[in-house]
């Protein structure tokens, strides 16, 4: 009766297989440049077994450690994000004959993705960019269309580091929706839930069993433990919203401004930022032009540049900008939050600046 | 209908005729070269296009009007302001543009019906209330006065001048402008005052409180003629003004233009004044 079912470790080289047979690239965090990164894997030595990491304001460090687990670190240094928004891509290419007329073509880069290990909070980062790109007014092709040809495996959380807070966000660090399958990794394999059809057909493939009672319990109480291991406090966050909305004026925000770089690290970072420019790249023959869409911060100075007028061009503009959107204005656009407390914004913040600190100082 | 598919790619578009207004603002009329596309075109007056130029980039800019109510016409008055409009500057009739639209909210024409409707417009202002003034003109009957009041650095700046001679002897029609620099010359065809468009208010011979107001102009103009007319006793959810931000995208995907909550390429750019009148108090929002 159980729909809990337990996939040992020795099955990883297996679902590797399923997914390169089915048509996928398959992407899961990896040991690179010092950092757990996403990047593409072929066997299951390639998943960073033993690597833990310690994540604090402004600090980010990993650890080669004996433990068998290969998913015992907490997020990887980037969300999901830039499989499906990608950081610079070209959206369209027009071609200019000699008489001067210019055809249009449509650019729709799509790749099959198989994600290896998603943590709940970068899962409900796609739930909330899914809103931008897709549920508007508005629908990106290119975005939607790497929806349907991508394949996700949840990874819920065994730890948490010291920046995570989604329980303050009201979240816990399990994944609730928006998978094909969820995984909890235990000593020596997996506690897999399914979320779908094609999670289903996978699972199948694999030939497991159900997981042991005892096997669940571990797993729930791992998540559990890794809940607890959270300590940041926020108000409720319906209270978050009307507050720093009711104090666009409070001095926390010069104060935050004057440790501010600007840099955008934040947004960078972040798994639901969303902000982009675009950019037209002409050959040198002036025959053909590729137009691009990059990602974009709103730390940066062109950002609300309009007209010959500049209108954020204090910093202190910009952070408030940033916060009240990601904990407050967002809500009115797309009926959520902004913000999954994944804790990236305030690990690579180069100055430490922790936003749950900054929004109780506004909200007191 | 334009964009069942994907809204990021213009379409190809055809210089019908280019009009120089003055040494910096020109007029281009287009037509899609696609008839298939141009046949389905159509706009609400106060919406916008994104205009793309070659190898540059792309621009919003709101449609104007076709002068000649030629329909699979449109088009569009520019100012060089940055480096497509410059490019823009140097086309020509026959010359090929990327095009993508119709975007945006539009004036509330359907509510303006049975009521005086007051157009206050300031330097390149005038170009997006133009559609919403021949609307009325074609449908003369269904609205009570019409009132044109533009504001202009100097006399020589002044587009569109025909235009106006048009509206001023149309019926139940005045047109009035304004100047802030030296004292204006009268041309005989329509007043002029020395001062901001708020100077007409007080001598409008119209119902305030069955009027609706539409403005266009920088963004304190605005404000000073939503403030003056609904002291004078308009409604404020009668006083309709556009703003604008930086658009790249122009679908609410870029983020470029936000104003508190307000994508203002797909939520506005039309707003009734009472829905952004707290959002552009706050400075730098």
């Amino acid at each position: 009766m159980s729909h809990y079912y337990f996939i040992p470790h020795t099955k990883i080289d297996q679902i590797l297989s399923y997914f390169k047979g089915n048509g996928y690239k398959c992407l899961a965090p990896r040991h690179l440049e010092g950092g757990i990164s996403y990047a593409p894997i072929s066997k299951a030595e390639d998943l960073p077994w033993g690597y833990v990491d310690e994540q604090k304001p402004g600090h980010y460090q990993i650890t080669k450690t004996e433990s068998p687990q290969a998913f015992g670190f907490t997020v990887p240094t980037a969300s999901v994000k830039p499989m499906l928004f990608k950081a610079k891509e070209t959206v369209w290419k027009v071609k200019r004959d000699d008489s001067g007329k210019l055809a249009f073509e449509s650019v729709v880069d799509v790749e099959k993705i198989a994600v290896f290990g998603v943590r709940p909070c970068d899962l409900r980062g796609i739930e909330i960019q899914d809103r931008v790109f897709q549920h508007n007014s508005y629908n990106d092709i290119r975005y939607s269309k790497r929806r349907e040809n991508q394949f996700i495996i949840a990874m819920n959380c065994g730890t948490s580091h010291f920046n995570c807070f989604c329980v303050a966000l009201g979240d816990y660090p399990r994944a609730d929706k928006g998978y094909d399958l969820a995984l909890t990794e235990i000593n020596a394999g997996f506690v897999a839930e399914i979320g779908s059809d094609k999670g289903r057909e996978l699972l199948l493939y694999l030939e497991v069993d159900a997981a042991t009672g005892a096997e669940v319990e571990h797993a729930l109480n791992l998540i559990d433990n890794a809940a607890q291991m959270q300590h940041k406090q926020l108000p409720p966050i319906k209270e978050v919203e009307a507050k720093l909305m009711a104090n666009l004026e409070h001095e926390a925000w010069d104060d935050v401004a004057s440790r501010c770089l600007s840099c955008g690290s934040c947004t960078n970072s972040c798994p639901t930022c969303f902000c982009h420019t675009e950019r037209d790249i002409p050959n040198v023959l002036g025959t053909e032009t590729e137009h691009t869409r990059e990602w974009d911060s709103c730390f940066s100075i062109d950002h609300s540049y309009t007209h010959g007028e500049t209108y954020r061009e204090n910093p202190k503009y910009r952070y408030r900008q940033w916060l009240t959107h990601k904990f407050s204005t967002w809500r009115d656009q797309f009926r959520t939050k902004g913000c999954v407390g994944c804790g990236r914004c305030v690990t690579w913040c180069p100055v430490k600046i922790d936003v749950v600190d900054e929004i109780n100082t506004i909200c007191k | 209908m334009l964009y069942t598919n994907d809204a990021y790619t213009p379409h190809e578009a055809e210089i019908v005729e280019f009009i120089k207004d003055h040494h910096d603002i020109f007029t281009i009329r287009l037509k899609f070269t696609d008839p298939e596309l141009d046949s389905k075109y159509s706009f609400r007056p106060g919406q916008f296009n994104m205009i793309y130029f070659y190898g540059v980039g792309e621009v919003a800019i709101s449609i104007v009007n076709d002068r000649d109510h030629q329909k699979g016409r449109f088009e569009h008055t520019i100012q060089v302001v940055g480096r497509v409009t410059k490019g823009m500057m140097k086309l020509q009739t026959g010359d090929k543009v990327g095009v993508r639209g119709p975007f945006g909210t539009s004036w509330p024409m359907a509510e303006a019906k049975g009521k005086d409707v007051v157009i206050v417009t300031g330097g390149l202002g005038n170009a997006p209330l133009v559609a919403a003034t021949e609307e009325v003109l074609q449908n003369r009957n269904q609205y009570g006065k019409l009132r044109v009041i533009h504001g202009i650095k100097s006399q020589d700046w002044l587009i569109y001048q025909d235009m106006y001679e048009r509206w001023h002897n149309s019926p139940d029609t005045k047109v009035m402008m304004a100047t802030s620099a030296e004292d204006p010359v009268d041309n005989g065809k329509w007043e002029w005052k020395k001062g901001f468009v708020t100077a007409y208010i007080p001598e409008l011979d119209i119902d305030f409180a069955n009027s609706v107001v539409m403005t266009v102009g920088p963004e304190p103009m605005m404000l000073a003629v939503a403030k003056e007319f609904i002291k004078a006793g308009a409604k404020p959810d009668n006083v309709f003004v556009s703003l604008e931000r930086s658009m790249k995208c122009a679908i609410g995907h870029c983020g470029h233009c936000q104003l508190g909550s307000q994508f203002i390429c797909k939520d506005g750019a039309v707003y009734p004044y009472p829905a952004c009148e707290k959002l552009l108090a706050v400075k730098g929002l």
